[in-house]
């Protein structure tokens, strides 16, 4: 039984590259390019993960996270965060707004599965 | 899929965010920029620092890094963007796509160019008042480290277990960690279990759950948290890989990590805590998370959320569903590899063909025009059209790229002439075939610098002829009468006639005493061998001539010609096909060969008497049309058919006319009739032959080359007229 | 010219074998894309003498080289019972005007011989090794300068 993890980015090559660092660890990738198209695969079925970049057009990450936890059936499904920026205040920001964690860029497929495995099964 | 293909598409969105960098920056420019705008612009420049880290592109990561941190403080507010800071920032993003094709080409930028800018983008963001994050150090870029000295989320309680440790007992590498979660870590749908699971595999562990603060049902809290763990650990060997489980959530818990005196017993919990009671000691060595399932699940039931629950122990499958929705707001498309395009074009270009020869054939077989068969074919007739308009529609993109990309040029033309200007553009979404937009624009650009240049004069110098200092170029492009015409209009001096005449003349390109209009002489510029640059300016030194300019047009099916007002500026005019695949063509026999003539260039068709055709020397012939002598071409001797010469009064002649206006009177044998034909290149199949433009198949199935009028009547070499002599024309 | 030596010597090949005049050819039928029958082509001005001109396959443009005429033995006069061997050199399609196809022979690397040391340029150019065959000698035709390489844009 394989788990099935959400990415949220508008840059297709990053896509591609979770997509292929997940599929190669045995996760079924769902994909979405912004916050907007997020809820709306969300409106399907709940994914094990979600994994979202902050910056994108639209609806950007902080907004579709909130969005994601206002939403009861979504409340605990853990979300990491994937950006370059990092600072404390960016950090929080993204712990206010439901991040369960998060994975900088660049990341190496280690780190990525290690943080999925940290908040998943 | 692997990561070459993904560094494509990675490049691919390069472009695109380029191209969004300079549309947004062109609106701070003008004025018209919002936050959106700024926002858009701020992701840009982040989207390729992203992307670029990914591949380890460390020049463009370090250069894209500045650049967004300024755009960072424009979009925070801290910064103004005013037009000195936005012009500062459209050359950063010029330097930005110089290192971008740099890294997808695999060369060396230039470090001469790059590194000044980099730093005029850092002292903006110095003067700002931050501190400089140019080069990679930032912190932003760093894999966040616990903040300061306070690693753990609470207050270290009196009796410090610290004085315990001694460094034996971290060389014994056997800790005890003490893990007690607040509700937070659980509102962040963090998951303790995969916490303790991470741990757990870092060495060999027991992990206890102290359930002592779990209150009866009737004071429970869902919400609360109400377990703590204490687990200890042996064979770690860092003491600071320890927090690693804890990273996401160490403001989340009470977190105490304890090196263990070599000696003591594992799972003895002696240290006195507020918060340890005695607890029922649950069972040993569970590293099977199952196990720890089972326990957590029986005790902690309530205080996780049900959801939770679901997660750990059943996770069904669930089978990933695409999102079939796509965006309502903007307009639906989807992403095509050009490849697929073009084998629907040739593939709908043969259909075309298929069914013309299948209306030929039933022709042939003797059915009348009102049968239901010839009914039928009509109908297929018109449907097959359609499917090609729509196919070619497909291939057809706005211009508006292209003609941003003329901004840039105008930017570093000025610059290098030291001269001021403007460039104003008019109907981006005009729409023109793919190909053609590619082709399109190394003339463009060549004529765009050559307006700069040789166009506007410099700012001095137009004060005094009291216009304004900044020049302007004006780009538009526009359908107009099936056709698509694009013109550059400059506000310069206009055309030296005076220079251009003995210019010409001095090349030999016309007569001393040609009589020529004024129009006739602005157009000389594009006759081979011609070139105003006498002096080598930094741009135009190349010895690129507007004749490859005009034969780059042609070859495209299109027309070029420019028009002049001293004083006053000049204005190029193109006009090109809406689309390469059709032409509308004029079927003739040639030496017993069909071939094709564009009907675009057809002026009339004559049957000349032989009194009509007068010789000049030996070797040339002219006809007299009306009030005029016109250059007599025979097509078979020059496309060189064979030995028969065609007797004038046997066959037709074809007036054509070029785009300078010269006309010429093309020979032939016979016409067949008039059709629209699918272009086949000749040039990727075969290669160039002079005087011809392409090929085609017929109805019949045979293959019919159709002529490129233009080079037919420049002189072949090989053939004996040489008819690029324009004082032998006469105005018609 | 040597025989290719990028795979082993043991590998198997398939050759196309055919004739032009009296003589016995051979190519590998990787580069081989169909064959069909000769119809009448549409002449190309100003083309070189063994470039008999296009035809019409299934909608593309398809040129066609007479080898008789490019290996200097003396332009073919086709009719239909002579063949076309549709050839794909890089990403062009060309046509090769042939007399007949013979065979398809199955033909381990090391059976073919480099191409003897004749005085001939043509055969030093065209021919990238021999192979015995049931009618004497049969050799392997090196397709790729089958077409001039000055064609293309003219200034």
């Amino acid at each position: 039984m394989s788990k099935t993890i959400l990415t949220v980015d508008d840059s297709r090559a990053m896509r591609d590259m979770l997509k292929m660092a997940l599929s190669d660890a045995g996760y079924d990738v769902v994909q979405a390019e912004d916050g907007v198209h997020g809820l709306e695969v969300l409106e399907g079925e709940a994914p094990d993960v979600i994994i979202t970049d902050i910056n994108m057009p639209r609806m950007d990450g902080f907004g579709f996270m909130e969005a994601v936890r206002e939403d009861q059936r979504l409340r605990s499904v853990p979300i990491l965060v994937l950006t370059t920026e990092f600072s404390p205040e960016k950090k929080q920001r993204a712990r206010d707004a439901g991040a369960t964690g998060w994975i900088v860029k660049p990341f190496d497929s280690e780190k990525l599965i290690t943080a999925i495995r940290r908040v998943a099964a | 899929m692997d990561m070459e293909e993904i560094k494509q598409t990675f490049f691919v969105e390069c472009e695109e965010q380029l191209a969004e960098l300079e549309s947004g920056l062109l609106e701070m420019e003008a004025g018209e920029a919002d936050s959106e705008t700024v926002n858009a612009v701020f992701r840009a420049v982040h989207s390729i620092k992203g992307g670029a880290g990914a591949f380890q592109l460390e020049q463009l990561v370090s250069f894209a890094h500045v650049f967004e941190t300024l755009l960072d403080l424009i979009r925070g507010d801290e910064l103004e963007a005013s037009a000195d800071v936005v012009r500062v920032l459209l050359r950063a993003a010029d330097v930005l796509s110089d290192l971008v094709n740099a890294a997808r080409d695999g060369t060396e930028a230039d470090e001469s160019v790059w590194q000044p800018m980099k730093a005029e983008l850092d002292q903006f963001i110095n003067s700002n008042g931050d501190t400089s994050p140019s080069g990679a150090e930032s912190a932003e870029d760093e894999v966040p480290v616990q903040d300061g000295p306070d690693e753990f989320g609470f207050e270290p309680i009196p009796i410090s277990l610290d004085m315990f440790e001694t460094e034996d007992d971290e060389a014994a590498g056997e800790y005890t960690v003490r893990f007690r979660p607040t509700r937070e870590l659980f509102q962040s749908a963090s998951e303790p279990l995969f916490i303790l699971r991470e741990l757990s595999g870092m060495g060999m562990a027991t992990i206890e759950c102290d359930t002592s603060n779990v209150p009866t049902l009737d004071a429970f809290d869902p919400t609360a948290s109400y377990l703590g763990w204490t687990i200890t650990i042996r064979g770690v060997e860092n003491k600071d890989s320890l927090h690693e489980p804890f990273d996401f959530v160490e403001d989340q818990c009470e977190l105490e990590i304890t090196a263990i005196a070599s000696g003591e017993a594992t799972g003895a919990l002696e240290e006195v805590s507020e918060d340890d009671l005695s607890p029922p000691v649950l069972e040993e060595i569970v590293t099977s998370p199952a196990e720890i399932e089972v326990e957590v699940a029986a005790d902690a039931e309530m205080a996780d959320e049900p959801k939770v629950q679901a997660q750990v122990s059943d996770a069904p499958a669930k089978v990933a569903e695409p999102s079939k929705q796509s965006a309502n707001a903007a307009p639906a498309t989807i992403r095509v590899d050009l490849e697929r395009v073009d084998r629907l074009i040739n593939l709908v270009g043969e259909l075309v063909v298929n069914q013309a020869m299948l209306s030929q054939r039933v022709v042939e077989a003797g059915l009348t025009e009102t049968s239901s068969v010839m009914m039928g074919l009509d109908e297929l007739e018109q449907l097959t059209r359609e499917i090609q308009d729509s196919v070619m529609a497909i291939r057809a993109q706005p211009v508006k790229t292209l003609l941003q990309r003329m901004s840039r040029v105008v930017r570093e033309a000025a610059d290098a002439t030291g001269k001021i200007v403007r460039l104003r553009t008019e109907g981006e979404s005009t729409e023109i075939d793919k190909t053609v937009i590619e082709r399109l624009a190394d003339p463009l650009t060549h004529m765009i610098r050559n307006a700069v240049d040789h166009g506007l004069e410099m700012p001095e110098k137009r004060s005094k002829a009291e216009k304004s200092e900044e020049g302007t170029i004006e780009l538009s492009a526009a359908h107009r009468s099936g056709r698509v015409v694009i013109e550059i209009k400059d506000d310069g001096a206009g055309i030296n006639r005076d220079k251009v005449r003995s210019i010409a003349v001095e090349k030999g390109l016309i007569g001393a005493d040609a009589q020529l209009s004024d129009n006739e002489i602005d157009n000389l510029i594009f006759l081979p061998g011609f070139s105003t640059a006498t002096e080598v300016s930094n741009l135009s030194g190349r010895g690129v001539g507007m004749d490859v300019v005009k034969r780059s047009i042609q070859a495209l099916g299109g027309r070029i010609s420019i028009s002049s007002r001293p004083g006053h500026g000049s204005t190029f005019t193109m006009s090109l096909p809406l689309t390469l695949a059709v032409l509308d063509g004029m079927v003739v026999t040639v030496g017993g060969q069909t071939l094709v003539v564009p009907l675009t260039a057809i002026v009339e068709t004559l049957k000349p008497k032989n009194s009509d055709v007068h010789n000049m020397g030996c070797d040339a012939a002219v006809v007299a049309v009306r009030d005029s002598f016109v250059p007599l071409i025979e097509v078979s001797e020059k496309l060189a058919f064979g030995e028969e010469r065609t007797n004038p009064s046997d066959g037709v002649i074809i007036l054509v006319e070029t785009d300078e206006g010269k006309q010429n009177a093309l020979l032939v044998d016979s016409i067949q009739d008039q059709r629209q034909v699918v272009i086949k290149s000749l040039e990727v199949s075969y290669g160039h032959i002079p005087g011809v433009a392409a090929a085609t198949i017929l109805g019949d199935g045979r293959v019919a080359l159709i002529l490129d009028v233009g080079e037919l009547v420049q002189h072949v070499p090989g053939s004996s007229l040489n008819s690029d002599q324009p004082m032998m024309l006469e105005a018609s | 010219m040597n025989t290719t030596a990028n795979k082993s010597d043991d590998e198997i090949c398939e050759i196309v074998s055919f004739s032009v005049g009296a003589q016995e050819f051979g190519i590998d039928i990787q580069s081989v894309r169909e064959i069909r029958g000769w119809t009448e082509e549409t002449v190309l001005p100003r083309s070189p003498h063994y470039v008999r001109g296009v035809i019409n396959l299934r909608g593309a443009v398809l040129p066609i080289v007479d080898l008789a005429a490019r290996l200097e033995m003396g332009p073919s006069e086709p009719s239909a019972r002579n063949v076309i061997i549709v050839t794909q050199i890089n990403d062009q399609l060309v046509g090769l005007l042939v007399q007949s196809v013979s065979d398809i022979l199955s033909v381990n690397k090391s059976q073919i011989q480099p191409t003897p040391d004749v005085a001939s340029d043509l055969a030093k150019n065209f021919v990238r090794g021999v192979l015995p065959s049931e009618n004497g000698m049969l050799s392997l035709i090196e397709i790729k300068d089958i077409l001039p390489v000055e064609l293309g844009e003219a200034a």
